[in-house]
């Protein structure tokens, strides 16, 4: 039977819509007002000088050309040492061992530990071990392979979970023409676990780009011009963070720099998806 | 393992008059007390049968009898199944099939499978066909567009994908997927075609299109074919064999030529499957 509206109905009905509205609507209104705040106040601020220039006046003034570099060097860092390993395991993992196999129930469940370690105990891991161990010092070489120990967690999970959603009778048929592993594996399955290697990608470069914690302790604080990997080099988040925290009169430039950290991030998840639906299709049609 | 000839074309082009080929009763296969064996539980023993060359055999019986499983024997495709034990011997001529060292994959382009559902790869339909014949080591680009002709053409779907050969196969119907596949394992020139209830999974039309296609490849390949359709085993098959399930295990009740086994069956079992009264 069709429940006739009578009034009690229609105020349920009311605080429901409501409720609903409004928690979607805060929810928006709250990112637009950051977003907003952040384009407001930095704006004015970005020009190509901005981008290009050093840093002034402990970065009152100038520019963030030099931590622009430095950022870019800690995640070129971090995504050369966490691309190859991350498909690496996740092959290992999804392909070659097997659900009940002991050696990959165990790598599983510390990659889930490790995604949810909070940053700040990788930073220390990451000066303890690459700064002070290995001897790199406080370095963007350092800063990047802390990165990478950072993302690789989520990279494999979500990678290995691309491999895993590939359809079984892919393997099978491949198998019963006589294909090696190898050849399915580069041919067919790697190109068909791709978007969840970008989704995996999207998540870790997120992560690693806005990263504050972790950087302070590995890559330092310096807003040079970085000239080797092993010079210390002041990341973009770091930069915000100093301008906004320490530096009296350095908040539009760190709005500024807010601004740009978040286009940087809106570029990378926009060329990701692009890649998943664009150029993926030359190699691998579904409907 | 005999050298393998190099693939070429000439294996896929008939005469149109000998387009349904003999089968001749010459034993090709020969499968002697063959076990299989998932986790210590067996699903189907001591089957021994001997196949002919260039006949259409059909594997019949009723579901989780081990007809599939016993297909997955011959191609090693059980070595993919993680507990599973295979015990007996098969041999090919004069290769033993179940001998441990043997090139799995040289075994598999000489036994080419079909499964149930259609199951070409998210690739186009040229991709589907050139990159097992690459991998098999066929580089030449002329010889490669000449197989990927001459197989379309064998399962007749040349006329209808050769102006589309690069849009993506699963944008193909499914019986058209189910040809291509056909064509994707004929490409390798192989002796054995295992078929998997080819034709269970599609519509009525594509089904006898398929069916037909199965009859026309009579006489050049050795064809093995599980079904549940009987009266498409009675109308294509030369040999038949009837599995059976006792005490939970799968076994061979019967085999010969086909007409015999479902006209005048020796076994009381075979009698009462193929008219219909049980299974």
């Amino acid at each position: 039977m069709i429940e006739t509206p009578n009034q009690s109905w229609n105020l349920r009905e009311w605080l429901a819509f409501a409720s609903v509205w409004g928690a979607a609507v805060l929810v928006t209104v709250t990112f637009c007002w950051l977003l907003g705040d952040i384009i407001w106040h930095g704006l004015s601020h970005i020009s190509w000088t901005f981008l290009t220039a050093p840093p002034e006046n402990a970065g009152r003034r100038g520019g963030i050309g030099p931590i622009l570099v430095s950022t870019g060097l800690i995640l070129g860092v971090c995504l050369a040492v966490s691309l190859p390993l991350g498909v690496g395991t996740a092959v290992l993992l999804a392909e070659f061992t097997s659900d009940t196999n002991l050696f990959g129930r165990l790598t599983r469940r510390s990659l889930d530990v490790l995604a949810g370690v909070p940053s700040i105990v990788f930073g220390l891991f990451g000066n303890a071990f690459f700064c002070k161990t290995l001897g790199l010092g406080f370095s963007i070489l350092s800063g990047g392979l802390t990165l990478a120990c950072m993302v690789l967690p989520i990279l494999i999970r979500s990678t290995e979970e691309g491999f895993r959603a590939v359809p079984d009778n892919y393997r099978l048929s491949a198998a019963a023409l006589g294909l090696s592993r190898t050849a399915t594996l580069v041919h067919l399955l790697l190109p068909a676990a791709v978007p969840g290697l970008l989704v995996g990608l999207v998540l870790g470069v997120g992560r690693a780009i806005a990263e504050t914690a972790a950087l302070i302790f590995t890559s330092g604080y310096v807003d040079r011009m970085p000239e080797s990997l092993l010079d210390s080099g002041r990341a973009l988040s770091i930069h915000i963070f100093d301008l906004s925290m320490n530096v009296s009169g350095g908040d539009a430039n760190a709005y500024a720099s807010a601004l740009v950290l978040v286009i940087m991030l809106l570029i990378i998840n926009g060329t990701a998806s692009w890649l998943a639906t664009h150029s993926l299709h030359r190699k691998i049609v579904t409907v | 393992m005999t050298p393998l000839e190099p693939i070429t074309v000439s294996h896929l082009h008939h005469p149109a008059g000998d387009r349904f080929g003999r089968c001749e009763r010459q034993p090709f296969v020969e499968v002697d007390q063959l076990s299989l064996h998932y986790r210590g539980k067996p699903a189907f023993q001591d089957v021994t049968l001997s196949i002919n060359k260039g006949c259409i055999t059909a594997l019949v019986g009723p579901s989780g009898c081990g007809k599939t499983s016993f297909l997955t024997c011959l191609n090693r495709l059980t070595d993919l199944i993680a507990g599973c034990r295979v015990s007996g011997r098969i041999t090919i001529e004069t290769l033993d099939v179940l001998a441990p060292g043997l090139d799995v994959i040289q075994l598999r382009r000489r036994i080419g499978m079909i499964f149930q559902k259609p199951n070409p790869f998210p690739l186009s339909i040229r991709k589907n066909l050139e990159f097992p014949l690459r991998e098999h080591g066929v580089r030449d680009r002329r010889q490669i567009a000449q197989t990927i002709e001459a197989t379309l053409r064998d399962v007749g779907l040349w006329e209808e994908v050769k102006d589309r050969l690069d849009s993506p196969a699963l944008a193909l119907s499914g019986g058209q997927q189910q040809r291509l596949c056909i064509a994707r394992s004929l490409a390798l020139a192989p002796e054995v075609l295992l078929m998997d209830e080819p034709c269970s999974a599609l519509d009525p039309l594509s089904s006898g299109v398929v069916e037909d296609l199965i009859v026309s490849l009579r006489g050049r390949y050795t064809i093995l074919i599980v079904t549940h359709n009987l009266a498409q085993a009675r109308r294509i098959a030369d040999d038949a064999a009837f599995f059976w399930v006792q005490n939970g295990v799968g076994r061979l009740i019967e085999a010969g030529i086909a007409k015999q086994i479902f006209e005048e069956p020796h076994d009381p079992l075979t009698a009462a499957y193929v008219s219909g009264m049980r299974g």
